[in-house]
């Protein structure tokens, strides 16, 4: 039987009790919060969960808090907790869920997500990386791009191409791929903000032991696609507070500073304000479905309203500067741990969020999703389905 | 951050099981009663309202008293359920003067407070359905701006919705709120010619009439803000049965209409217009919702949620019918397709209570967002 939020209350607070989380360090803490099925609740007994509902794991989450216990900074270990982690549990031997869930989820191991290539972004599945089999091992040669987190990551989620013959969704497996390999190149990618937040990696003669695929050989777009639905699904549990998002820097600039108003400014910033607190009722409309049990469609769609509100009120927030819009913080390249919007300037945030309506399917891509998926309109025609990935033209 | 900027608590913005049963009942009695057809008939005669599905509807379902408590002869339920009311009646566009007697002027008789006396005896008719109600102002009228108030039962206003078959005109005067019966010597209801024919209009003219005085002229203030106010907040919710209902129509035929040896929603730039709508239509949903909940509790942040509700659901009601009316091709310029009556109950829908501008220019007050 599942434990209720009772029994999930009281094993926080035992975990607490013999825990202190003053004296107690923080990746032991973690660990024994794993060890005890406290991670993620709806996880199986034995790898970080209770077989609980998802639900519960807010109870969690606020006796943690109350009792200021460290969390694993899921934003840091966002591929590997959103991504890689939700794969693993779906598609893993018993074996590479034991080795790979605790030290990813205590934040031991950083993830990245070696999926897309120059030649492959939004048409994902004409991906041309090899993996060709010798012996126990595969062997694998490629380009990767935009993968965030590889100058960090030990380990990374990988499809490459093991059959060229067949059709291109066909001849694909999936890997867990070792980024300590001496295979493995990561390159900065410098991007329009002047920062080094992504990168290309080069996989030359990475030799993958066949106890690393996940799934079965030339199975492995189904399995990308259970980490491309958790990576769209991204959003909906946290709460965000009114002006919680960009329009917040907007809206305090607005206030302290009188004498950059103007009337079209005002009209515009009127306008987003109640689409960013539209926004925010949506995605909280979106989290109460979740906890009540009835997930809607609505997740497919916030990725899309986000990232246009991000460039609009960036936009705008540049325009309300005047003179300072004109500068620039600073153009030093950098190699971010993390993308933070709020701490940074206007200019920054202006260009940074042109990448919202990129990374992680582009909006056309979602847009599509929605019309066929939750909508029910037709696919448009396409003739890529039935031919070997090798006699499409590129 | 400001003060205000925080809302007080989280509103509940799910549908409840008894809220799904009761949008049933609405939409089978609608969908028996008000099809397109017949709405469509119906404002071609003298008479668009069907005393008989306003029957159904106000006392059959009970839907006219939701917000009247249960001894004053209501249902004792709330704004959310009256929401639900109207998603249904958008979805339908069937004229009922479901938003003008049973929210605007009911909220505005219980905003005067009391349990018996004239207000609240008059109250529990409309709840019973067997009289309707409106408050005698421009259908325009804006919940935070001013109003502009008779001096006593002298004078004319114009563009009273659902005026025609009201039984008592609730009139804000210089002295106070009066009641006035329609019928009574010196009131003169004359019929408009709308652009929404299914919410008509009239222009009201008043000389020597008499009525009963219900609160002066400071309370009578008060409560008109308030029946507008619910008025505005639960008018998102009608906008959003008329942008669900454009959206649905227009998926369903652009999946069955073929041009080029194809269904005309398989092509991309169809597709990505269709799902822009539906992201507004599910935007809409949280923002009406937010604003009946906010009514509901009494928040202190309702004045925000009903201006944030308006600004935004006002026009995804009108983009929903204008694209309605574009991806139906030559159809939607039809006066048989009822593509038609849904643009213009948004259009006029989206000057009703205020303007989504007037509606920023609230959220500019609320949220401290000053203009220059």
């Amino acid at each position: 039987m599942s434990p209720d939020a009772a029994e999930v209350r009281r094993r926080t607070r035992e975990l607490l009790a013999a825990h202190p989380p003053a004296t107690t360090d923080r990746t032991d803490f973690l660990k024994a919060r794993f060890d005890a099925g406290l991670a993620w609740v709806h996880y199986p007994v034995g790898l970080g969960g209770l077989d609980a509902p998802r639900s519960l794991q807010q109870v969690v989450d606020a006796e943690l808090a109350a009792a200021d216990a460290p969390d694993n900074d899921p934003r840091r270990i966002g591929i590997g907790l959103g991504m890689a982690a939700p794969t693993i549990l779906g598609f893993g031997t018993d074996e590479q869920k034991q080795r790979f869930l605790r030290p990813l989820w205590v934040g031991e191991e950083v993830w990245c997500q070696l999926f897309s290539e120059p030649g492959a972004g939004s048409d994902l599945a004409a991906l041309a990386t090899r993996a060709v089999r010798d012996g126990d091992d595969w062997i694998v040669d490629g380009q990767k791009v935009w993968t965030s987190s590889a100058h960090l990551a030990r380990w990374a989620i990988l499809i490459a191409r093991t059959d060229p013959g067949l059709p291109k969704h066909r001849g694909i497996s999936y890997f867990l791929c070792d980024m300590t390999d001496p295979g493995v190149e990561v390159r900065p990618l410098r991007q329009i903000t002047g920062e080094a937040e992504f990168n290309e990696v080069f996989l030359s003669g990475v030799r993958i032991p066949d106890s690393h695929r996940l799934g079965p050989v030339g199975e492995g777009w189904k399995v990308a696609r259970t980490t491309l639905m958790n990576e769209r699904v991204s959003i909906g549990g946290s709460r965000i507070p009114r002006e919680g998002g960009m329009i917040g820097p907007v809206s305090a600039t607005w206030r302290e500073r009188p004498d950059l108003r103007t009337h079209d400014t005002h009209q515009r910033l009127l306008t987003l304000w109640v689409e960013a607190e539209v926004a925010r009722l949506t995605g909280e409309r979106l989290r109460q479905q979740l906890v009540a049990g009835q997930p809607g469609p609505e997740g497919s769609g916030m990725k899309l309203a986000f990232a246009r509100l991000n460039q609009e009120i960036s936009g705008l927030e540049v325009e309300l500067l005047g003179d300072e819009g004109l500068l620039y913080g600073d153009w030093t390249m950098r190699r971010p741990e993390l993308v933070d919007f709020t701490g940074r300037d206007a200019g920054y945030r202006y260009l940074r969020s042109k990448g919202n309506s990129i990374e992680g399917g582009t909006s056309e891509v979602l847009l599509n999703i929605v019309a066929e998926r939750v909508l029910g309109l037709p696919a448009e025609p396409r003739n890529d389905k039935d031919v070997a990935w090798k006699d499409l033209s590129r | 951050m400001t003060a205000t900027a925080q809302p007080p608590a989280t509103p509940d913005l799910l549908y409840s099981q008894d809220e799904e049963d009761l949008r049933s009942a609405v939409r089978a009695l609608l969908a028996d009663r008000a099809d397109a057809p017949t709405v469509i008939a119906a404002t071609e005669s003298d008479t668009p309202y069907d005393p008989r599905l306003w029957e159904a509807l106000a006392s059959g379902i009970g839907a006219a008293g939701l917000l009247v408590p249960e001894k004053l002869g209501g249902q004792g339920a709330s704004h959310r359920e009256a929401a639900v009311v109207l998603e249904e009646l958008g979805r339908s566009v069937a004229p009922a003067p479901y938003l003008t007697s049973a929210v605007v002027a009911t909220e505005t008789l219980l905003a005067l407070g009391g349990d018996d006396g004239p207000a609240a005896a008059l109250v529990g008719e409309l709840a019973s359905g067997a009289r309707t109600a409106v408050l005698a102002v421009p259908l325009g009228t804006a919940p935070a701006g001013s109003q502009k108030a008779t001096a006593s039962l002298d004078g004319t206003v114009r563009g009273v919705a659902d005026a025609a078959v009201a039984d008592v005109l609730l009139v804000p005067t210089a002295e106070g709120l009066y009641a006035v019966e329609a019928t009574a010597p010196g009131v003169a209801v004359v019929p408009l010619v709308p652009l929404d024919l299914t919410r008509p209009l009239a222009t009201l003219t008043l000389s020597g009439a008499t009525g009963t005085l219900l609160a002066d002229a400071d309370a009578s203030a008060t409560a008109v803000r308030r029946g507008l106010l619910a008025g505005a907040g639960l008018l998102a919710s009608e906008q959003l049965g008329i942008a669900e209902w454009c959206l649905t129509e227009t998926v369903r035929h652009t999946r069955e209409r073929h041009q080029f040896n194809r269904p005309v929603g398989s092509f991309q730039s169809l597709k990505h217009r269709m799902a822009r709508l539906w992201l507004e239509v599910v935007s809409a949903r949280a923002a009406a919702r937010g604003a009946a909940d906010a009514l509901a509790t009494g928040s202190p942040d309702a004045p925000l949620a009903v201006a944030v509700a308006q600004a935004y659901c006002s026009g995804v009601a009108v983009h929903a019918a204008e694209e309605c009316v574009q991806l139906h091709g030559g159809i939607g310029m039809t006066w048989e397709h009822p593509a038609h009556l849904y643009l213009k109950r948004a259009k006029a829908d989206s000057i009703a209570y205020g303007t989504a501008g007037s509606h920023r220019a609230a959220v500019a007050e609320l949220a401290e967002l000053p203009a220059p």
